[in-house]
């Protein structure tokens, strides 16, 4: 087998079981740990389809940022307070008809999709000059509304903690 | 080297694996001579002597300190989370070694050549903070968790500031990767980023407050993100005992160690590439060359390494308001300037 199919595997095979821990799991902190797993393995395989800028901001946003702020939570509700924090299984049928239909698109998906094999593809030298060009040109309109919106969200979360503080 | 490697061999898994070690080899040599070095340059600054007797100076200390830890019980406290326990030092050192990946040492190797080098790194080492934030969960104890939260608050808050002082370096050489900023930065003295790179000298002149801000910013952020003193709040040892690692023993508080003594290796590293010129000789073509770029790349990494162990000697502890007061009212708002003055200069 050659070596990048054998990477391959590895990372789905990471990403795959990080996720079903991260479902199955009784504790909510195994669960958020696993996470970073299941990032990774996603990292990987975004490597693996030549989206190293992509590969790399998962890296940062969801590891560096957003799990951590999950661990935060978790550890700051769990032990500290002394809460057990357990999952447990509600709602049976709703959920099985919304896991049912979403696997039928993403199943859709796969069926219908025209999959490229590599050299197909076309695969840029560079992928982060490219990506800033796009958003300062073509996508600069959502890219700007992205940002004043998330300057918004991060006032308004000031704004809260603040207020809290003073009371 | 990798093609050298890949005539010799094939392409194969050993391949990989040779050169993914380098990296190792220099970080376990690099630890035992830091271990030494930090309780020397300690001594010598308080007018003590340190380690005298195994060898000369005391010069086998640290292989004694390593066969001791090695001979150590690998005790795991009855009340932690055992799993998470055992795999939290593993995966403080996984973050820290995979910043060496793209960590240029010399201009024929360096671990994996890739476009985002810098980027790269700053992400990658965010797995750091997840893992010392496992450790002290897992430790289930109160001093543990609290050295782990202010850890991790510090190093995600500090992010920030390398992020930022690493654009104002590659806003002017203009790539990523860590080998073509150093070849941006050949040619001597001079053209280091740190007194404006290679270009004319007006902007050179214009550049030069900004870039030598930004690399004092990005040396102080890179001590801080390292959690050593005056930003050891996570490891203050008067009020947590040793913080995430104060149930750790053995081996497992070894890998610790030896993941805190990489990563200082790694932001100075990162500081020296971005803004000294990495492995370029400071002469121009004098002592130049492959070789001679391992040593000076070391060397100036080096010298960073020597300077956070001055500083941890040398300074007082900050208060946990006064730290994150110094990330977010002085070094951030100085970096906006930075880069706003840079592309400024850069554009005209």
């Amino acid at each position: 087998m050659e070596l990048t199919t054998i990477v391959f595997y590895v990372f789905a095979a990471i990403t795959l079981i990080a996720g079903a821990i991260v479902v199955f799991s009784r504790s909510i902190v195994y669960s958020a740990f696993a996470l970073l797993f299941a990032f990774f393995g996603v990292a990987g395989l975004y490597v693996l389809l030549m989206a190293d800028f992509l590969a790399v901001t998962q890296l940062m946003i969801y590891v560096g940022a957003i799990l951590v702020l999950l661990i935060f939570g978790v550890m700051l509700t769990t032990r500290v307070i002394d809460v057990q924090m357990r999952t447990g299984t509600i709602h049976v049928l709703p959920a099985l008809l919304i896991v049912a239909a979403l696997a039928g698109v993403l199943v859709h998906v796969l069926v219908s999709t025209d999959w490229k094999v590599l050299p197909e593809l076309f695969t840029p030298e560079e992928t982060a000059p490219q990506i800033g060009t796009a958003l300062l040109t073509t996508y600069v309109l959502p890219f700007e509304v992205a940002s004043v919106i998330l300057l918004v969200a991060l006032i308004g979360a000031a704004m809260i903690a603040r207020r809290e503080r003073k009371v | 080297m990798e093609e050298l490697l890949q005539s010799i061999i094939g392409e194969s898994w050993i391949l990989y694996v040779l050169l993914a070690a380098p990296p190792l080899v220099f970080i376990l040599v690099y630890a035992l001579v830091t271990v030494w070095t930090e309780m020397k340059v300690s001594a010598h600054m308080q007018d003590r002597l340190a380690y005298m007797y195994t060898g000369p100076h005391g010069i086998l200390q640290p292989v004694a300190d390593i066969l001791k830890l090695l001979q150590k019980e690998d005790t795991v406290p009855a009340a932690a989370d055992k799993p998470l326990f055992i795999m939290a030092p593993y995966l403080v050192f996984i973050g820290t070694y995979a910043g060496f990946a793209a960590l240029p040492f010399s201009s024929a190797y360096i671990g994996s050549d890739i476009n985002l080098g810098a980027f790269y790194i700053i992400a990658v080492s965010s797995i750091v903070v997840v893992g010392l934030l496992m450790a002290g969960w897992a430790s289930n104890n109160k001093w543990s968790i609290f050295g782990a939260m202010r850890s991790a608050a510090q190093i995600v808050s500090y992010e920030i500031p390398t992020a930022l002082a690493l654009l104002v370096a590659v806003m002017i050489t203009g790539s990523l990767n860590l080998q073509d900023v150093i070849r941006f930065q050949e040619g001597g003295i001079l053209n280091w980023v740190v007194f404006g790179g290679p270009l004319p000298v007006v902007q050179k002149l214009l550049l030069l407050p900004f870039t030598v801000t930004a690399f004092l910013i990005m040396f102080i952020a890179g001590v801080a993100e390292v959690n050593r003193t005056p930003f050891d709040l996570p490891e203050a040892e008067s009020e947590l005992v040793q913080g995430y690692n104060t149930e750790y023993s053995g081996m497992k508080f070894a890998i610790f160690y030896l993941a805190e003594y990489a990563n200082m290796y790694l932001v100075s590293g990162v500081a020296a590439c971005l803004f000294l010129g990495g492995w370029s000789s400071p002469f121009g073509d004098f002592m130049s060359g492959p070789l001679w770029g391992v040593f000076w790349i070391v060397a100036k990494g080096y010298f960073f390494v020597f300077l956070q162990i001055w500083i941890r000697w040398t300074l007082p502890r900050l208060r946990v308001d006064q730290l994150m007061y110094t990330s977010w009212k002085v070094l951030i708002p100085f970096l906006f300037v930075c880069l706003f003055g840079v592309g400024l200069i850069l554009v005209l």
